[in-house]
C-alpha cells in the first residue's frame, strides 16, 4: 500500500524508515499565538513558549508556521524546499521556472546549533503561475500550486516543498523545537500569528520533511495525538486527489481542511462540526434548524470524521482555528490577554510569555476556537 | 435397488436407558424417521430420512437422543471422496440436476477467519463504550456531489433518498414463500424494533406486514412477483435483485406445491402454478437497461426511494459495480459465494462465484480509483457470521452487511441443509401449517433482537478497543485489519498487511 519515495533519508541508519514508508504514531506539544489586531509580533514569544514543553518532545523533530512574514511578497506564493543536492535542486527550480514567475529566490537564513544536525539544502521561492501555464491547466490559481507541490513531492525525487502559502511559512527540523527555532533565527521574523510543534514520535525516521507543521498553501496544522480513523481518513481524501505521501496524521488532517475548505467551501465552524462532529445524542437535542445542519454535515461529511486523541491548530489565511477531539482525549488550553490569544497544550506555556492573562479556559472536545484578525492585515 | 442404495450418514443414537417411549419425537419429526413399535413397546429410527435437523434431539425429555456421524465409510479415495461417489450415485438414478440448500458447506478459504483487528495500547487510549458514547447509526445511499447554500449561505439540504439505520446490519432478501409467515413476522418485529430493516426477498408483501414499511426493503427480482405500486411504495428502499451469492447466473423456482393461499395472493400468481424467476431479467441484458429500470422504479416513487441494486459476486465484480455506481442506483449489495439459499443446483452454489471479502474489498477500491465511492453505498453479504465479521467487512470498505443463514439460525435452523423439502421441522423454511405454528413469531423476533443487541455491544467493544468512537471511522479502514497465513497476492486484493508487518 501507498509505498513512495520521497528522497533519501538524512543520515541514518540503513534498517530506518521514515515517514512515507511506515505509519509512526506520535505524541506532541502544541502551541499557538495570535494577535487579532494584526499587530506583528517577533518569533521570540513563540520559541520561548514551546521550550516550556520540552518533556512532551523527544528531539525527533520541531517546527513552526508564522503567519504574516512575507508583507513585501504578500501577493506571491512563498515555496520552502528541501534539497537532498544541488543536482536535485538544478532539476526542481527547472520545473518551477517552467510554472511559475520567480520573483525571488534565496537560501532560507540558518544559524548553526550544536542540535541540529544533518540539514539539507534549504532554498526559499516567491512565485506566482505563469499566466499561459495557467489558463492551460483550466485550474484556478491555488489549486495550480497545490498541483505542482504534489508533483516536486511526488515526482523530483530529493525535493521536498513543506511551505506553499502567501505570506506565511513553515519552519522545521529534526531536533527539539526551541533549537529548530533559533535555528530558522525565527527571531528575526515577524507576524501576526505563529504555531509550533515539538514531537514526540514513537519511531526514528529523522527526516526533516516529517517534522510538523504540515502545509497545503497557506493552511497549516500542528496536532498533538494519534487518531484512530486515519486509514478511513487518507482513503476517502485519496479519491479527491490528494496523495498521502508521509503516513502521517497531520498530513490527512490538512488535506481535509484544504478539501473542505478551499474545495467544498465549508465555514471552520462547519469544518469543525465535521472532523469532530457532535455526537448523534447530541444532535438529536438540537433546535430543528441546527440539527438538520448538522445532520447534513455528518452525513454528506461521514467519511471526514475524525476518531481518536487529537488537538490540532489550523493556521489559515486571516485566522487560526484550535479544535480538540469530541471526547477531548488531549490537552488544550486557551488563554487571552487584550488582542492576543494564546493556545497550547500546557497552561505553563502561556504564562511563561503573559503572565498576566485577562483569561484561561479549556474548550470542551469538539467545540472549536476560532479566532479571526479584526480586519485584513 | 441395491445399486441406489446410500447408507445414511448420520443416524439417530438413542439412549434406551433414558428412552421412556413418550413418542415426542416421532410428533416432531416431519421426516417421519421414528416410529414406536407397539409390540415391543420401543422407539426406532429409520435414518435413511432423517436430515439431522435436531429437532427431536433438541425436544427429547430425557436426552435420550444425539445425532452422530454414522461412520459408513467406502474404500478411503482422496479423489472420489463418499460426496461425489453418492450425488453420481443419485444422479445415475434420477438423471438430474442435484438441488441443495443454504450456503456451500465446502471447504473454500473463509478470509474472515484469516484477518485480524487491531487495537490501541499506548499511544492512543482506548474508549471504554460503558462509559463513553459509541455510535453505530449509518446511512446509506449515494451523498450529494456538491453542497448548495440559500441566499443567507445557509446550507441547503440536498441529500438525495437514503437508508438510516441504527447498526450496520439488515435481514438479507428471504421471500415469503421460501420462508413461512411466521420467519417473515419475526423479521419484520426484529427490524422495526432494532431500527434496521429486513427484506422482502421476491415474493412480495404480506397485507399484514405494510405496517412494518418503514423498516422494510421490498425486492424487485426477474419473475417481479408481487410488485405493484403500492407495494413499491410501502417500503424504506425497493431492491433490484440481479443475482444471488449461491447461485450466480441462476434463477428461482418455488415450486407449485407452495404457490398456495396468501402466497399465491401475495406473489400474484394462481395456486399450483410454479414460481419461476428467469435467471436474467428479461428487460435488462445490458448496463444502460438497469439504468432504465432503477430510473423507472425511481419514477414510481417519486424519487423518495433509495434503490439498490443486489449482485452476486463473480469474478468481474468490481467493474460490474463500478457500472452500477453510475447507473443511478444508491446502494450495491454485493452476495459472495458462500450465500445461502431455499435451493439452488448444488454444482453452482459450490463452483460459481467468488467470496464476499475479496470481491469486496476489489469493489471498495474500484470505486475509490474511480472516485464514485461516494456516488454509492455498499453492503455486504454471502456468509456474515458473527460481529467480527461485521467489523472487517466494514473496515474493507462496506458500509452495512446483509444477514440471512445467521438470523435463520437465530430462530431455530439447524443447519440441515434441506430447506428444499418444505418440511422445515423448525418451522423457518416450510409452509405446511402444522409445522410453521412451531415457530412463536413473539419468541422468535425476540431472539433476533438479542441477536443483534448482543452483536451491537460486541461492535462497540471492538470499536473502542481500536480507539475508534463512531462506525463511520472504521468505513475502509484497512489499516485496522491484519492478514494471517495469506499469500502476498490475496493480502494486495484485500488492500491489508500480514500481522507482524511494519
Amino acid at each position: 500500500m501507498g509505498q513512495s519515495n520521497i528522497g533519501q533519508s538524512y543520515g541514518n541508519g540503513e534498517n530506518r524508515y521514515k515517514e512515507g514508508q511506515i505509519r509512526i504514531p506520535a505524541g506532541c506539544a502544541i502551541s499557538g499565538i495570535i494577535d487579532k489586531s494584526g499587530r506583528r509580533m517577533s518569533g521570540e514569544a513563540i520559541i520561548k513558549s514551546i521550550a516550556v514543553m520540552r518533556e512532551r518532545s523527544n528531539g525527533l523533530g520541531g517546527g513552526f508556521a508564522a503567519y504574516g512574514i512575507y508583507p513585501e511578497y504578500k501577493d506571491y506564493y512563498a515555496l520552502h524546499i528541501f534539497y537532498d543536492s544541488s543536482h536535485i535542486k538544478r532539476e526542481c527550480e527547472e520545473f518551477l521556472e517552467r510554472h511559475f514567475d520567480i520573483i525571488n529566490l534565496s537560501k532560507i537564513p540558518t544559524r548553526k546549533m550544536k542540535g541540529i544536525t544533518d540539514e539539507p539544502l534549504i532554498w526559499r521561492y516567491f512565485v506566482t503561475p505563469l499566466p499561459t501555464k495557467l489558463a492551460e491547466s483550466q485550474l484556478d490559481e491555488r489549486e495550480f500550486t497545490a498541483k505542482c507541490m504534489f508533483r516536486i513531492n511526488t515526482h523530483i525525487e530529493g525535493a521536498y516543498v513543506f511551505s506553499g502559502g502567501k505570506n506565511m511559512g513553515v519552519f522545521k527540523a529534526v531536533g527539539y523545537p526551541e533549537d529548530v527555532g533559533r535555528f530558522y533565527r525565527l527571531e528575526d521574523y515577524e507576524g501576526w500569528c505563529f504555531t509550533a510543534h515539538g514531537r514526540y514520535p514513537t519511531n526514528t525516521p529523522g527526516w526533516w520533511g516529517g517534522a510538523h507543521p504540515f502545509a497545503l498553501l497557506d493552511y497549516s496544522v500542528v496536532h498533538n495525538g494519534e487518531i484512530s480513523s486515519y486509514d478511513a481518513n487518507r482513503r476517502a481524501i485519496e479519491m479527491y486527489g490528494y496523495k498521502c505521501t508521509l503516513q502521517t496524521d497531520t498530513e490527512v488532517i490538512t488535506y481535509i481542511i484544504d478539501y473542505l475548505h478551499r474545495k467544498k467551501g465549508l465555514t471552520f465552524e462547519e469544518i469543525a462540526s465535521v472532523i469532530a462532529a457532535p455526537f448523534w445524542k447530541t444532535i438529536e437535542r438540537m433546535t430543528p434548524k441546527k440539527r438538520q445542519i448538522h445532520e447534513y454535515l455528518r452525513v454528506t461529511f461521514s467519511a471526514q470524521l475524525i476518531t481518536g486523541p487529537f488537538s490540532i491548530l489550523v493556521g489559515f489565511e486571516g485566522g487560526l482555528m484550535a479544535l480538540g477531539d469530541r471526547l477531548k482525549l488531549r490537552s488544550m488550553v486557551v488563554g487571552e490577554k487584550g488582542d492576543i490569544v494564546y493556545i497550547a497544550s500546557e497552561e505553563a506555556a502561556m504564562r511563561i510569555i503573559e503572565p498576566n492573562l485577562d483569561a484561561v479556559w479549556a474548550p470542551k472536545g469538539g467545540q472549536p476556537v476560532i479566532i479571526c484578525l479584526n480586519q485584513e492585515k | 435397488m441395491a445399486v441406489n442404495f446410500i447408507y445414511p450418514e448420520y443416524e439417530a443414537a438413542r439412549n434406551y436407558d433414558r428412552c421412556i417411549a413418550c413418542r415426542v419425537c416421532e410428533r416432531q419429526c416431519a421426516n417421519e424417521a421414528h416410529e414406536y413399535l407397539e409390540d415391543i413397546g420401543k422407539m426406532a429410527c429409520d435414518d435413511t430420512k432423517c436430515v439431522n435437523c435436531h429437532r427431536c434431539v433438541a425436544l427429547c425429555p430425557t436426552r435420550a437422543l444425539k445425532i452422530v456421524s454414522s461412520g459408513n465409510t467406502y474404500k478411503e479415495n482422496a479423489n472420489w471422496d463418499s460426496k461425489t461417489i453418492n450425488e453420481l450415485y443419485k444422479q445415475a438414478e434420477s438423471g438430474g440436476v442435484l438441488l441443495s440448500s443454504m450456503g456451500s458447506p465446502c471447504g473454500h478459504p473463509v478470509y474472515f477467519d484469516k484477518i485480524l483487528i487491531n487495537a490501541s495500547q499506548v499511544t492512543n487510549p482506548s474508549i471504554d463504550p460503558l462509559r463513553e458514547p459509541m455510535e453505530t447509526k449509518v446511512f446509506l445511499g449515494a451523498k450529494p456531489r456538491e453542497i448548495e447554500r440559500g441566499k443567507n449561505g445557509e446550507l441547503i439540504n440536498n441529500l438525495p433518498p437514503m437508508l438510516c439505520l441504527s447498526m450496520p446490519v439488515m435481514f438479507s432478501a428471504m421471500s415469503y414463500g421460501s420462508l413461512s409467515y411466521n420467519a417473515h413476522e419475526c423479521l419484520a418485529r426484529a427490524a422495526q424494533k432494532l431500527e434496521i430493516c429486513y427484506n422482502t426477498g421476491e415474493g412480495g408483501l404480506h397485507e399484514n406486514f405494510y405496517q412494518y414499511g418503514a423498516n422494510t426493503i421490498v425486492q424487485v427480482a426477474s419473475g417481479r412477483f408481487g410488485v405493484h405500486p403500492q407495494y413499491l411504495n410501502s417500503g424504506a428502499a425497493i431492491e433490484i435483485k440481479m443475482g444471488q451469492g449461491a447461485k450466480p447466473g441462476i434463477g428461482g423456482h418455488l415450486p407449485g406445491t407452495k404457490i398456495i393461499g396468501d402466497i399465491s395472493r401475495t406473489r400474484m400468481i394462481p395456486e399450483g402454478s410454479d414460481a419461476i424467476s428467469p435467471a436474467p431479467h428479461h428487460d435488462i441484458y445490458s448496463i444502460e437497461d438497469l439504468r432504465q429500470l432503477v430510473y423507472s422504479l425511481k419514477e414510481a416513487t417519486g424519487y423518495k426511494k433509495p434503490i439498490i441494486v443486489k449482485i452476486a459476486a463473480v469474478h468481474n465484480v468490481a467493474a460490474i459495480a463500478s457500472g452500477i455506481a453510475r447507473s443511478g442506483a444508491d446502494i450495491i449489495a454485493i452476495d459472495g459465494f458462500r450465500g445461502g439459499t431455499g435451493a439452488a443446483p448444488t454444482r453452482t452454489r459450490d463452483h460459481v462465484g467468488i467470496p464476499i471479502e475479496l470481491a469486496l474489498a476489489s469493489v471498495d477500491q474500484r470505486l475509490r480509483d474511480e472516485g464514485i465511492r461516494d456516488d454509492i453505498s455498499i453492503i455486504a453479504g454471502g456468509s456474515i457470521r458473527s460481529s467480527a465479521d461485521i467489523i472487517k467487512a466494514i473496515a474493507l470498505g462496506a458500509d452495512c452487511v446483509y444477514i440471512g443463514t445467521a438470523a435463520l439460525l437465530a430462530l431455530g435452523c439447524h443447519l440441515c441443509r434441506t430447506c428444499y423439502s418444505g418440511k422445515c421441522n423448525w418451522g423457518i423454511a416450510t409452509q405446511e401449517a402444522k409445522l410453521v405454528k412451531r415457530l412463536n413469531p413473539e419468541i422468535g423476533y425476540t431472539r433476533l433482537y438479542n441477536l443483534l443487541t448482543a452483536w451491537r455491544h460486541e461492535i462497540k467493544e471492538m470499536l473502542g478497543g481500536m480507539g475508534i468512537n463512531s462506525i463511520e471511522s472504521l468505513k475502509g479502514n484497512r489499516l485496522m485489519l491484519r492478514g494471517v497465513g495469506l499469500n502476498e497476492k490475496e493480502l494486495d486484493v484485500l488492500g491489508i498487511k500480514h500481522a507482524g508487518d511494519k
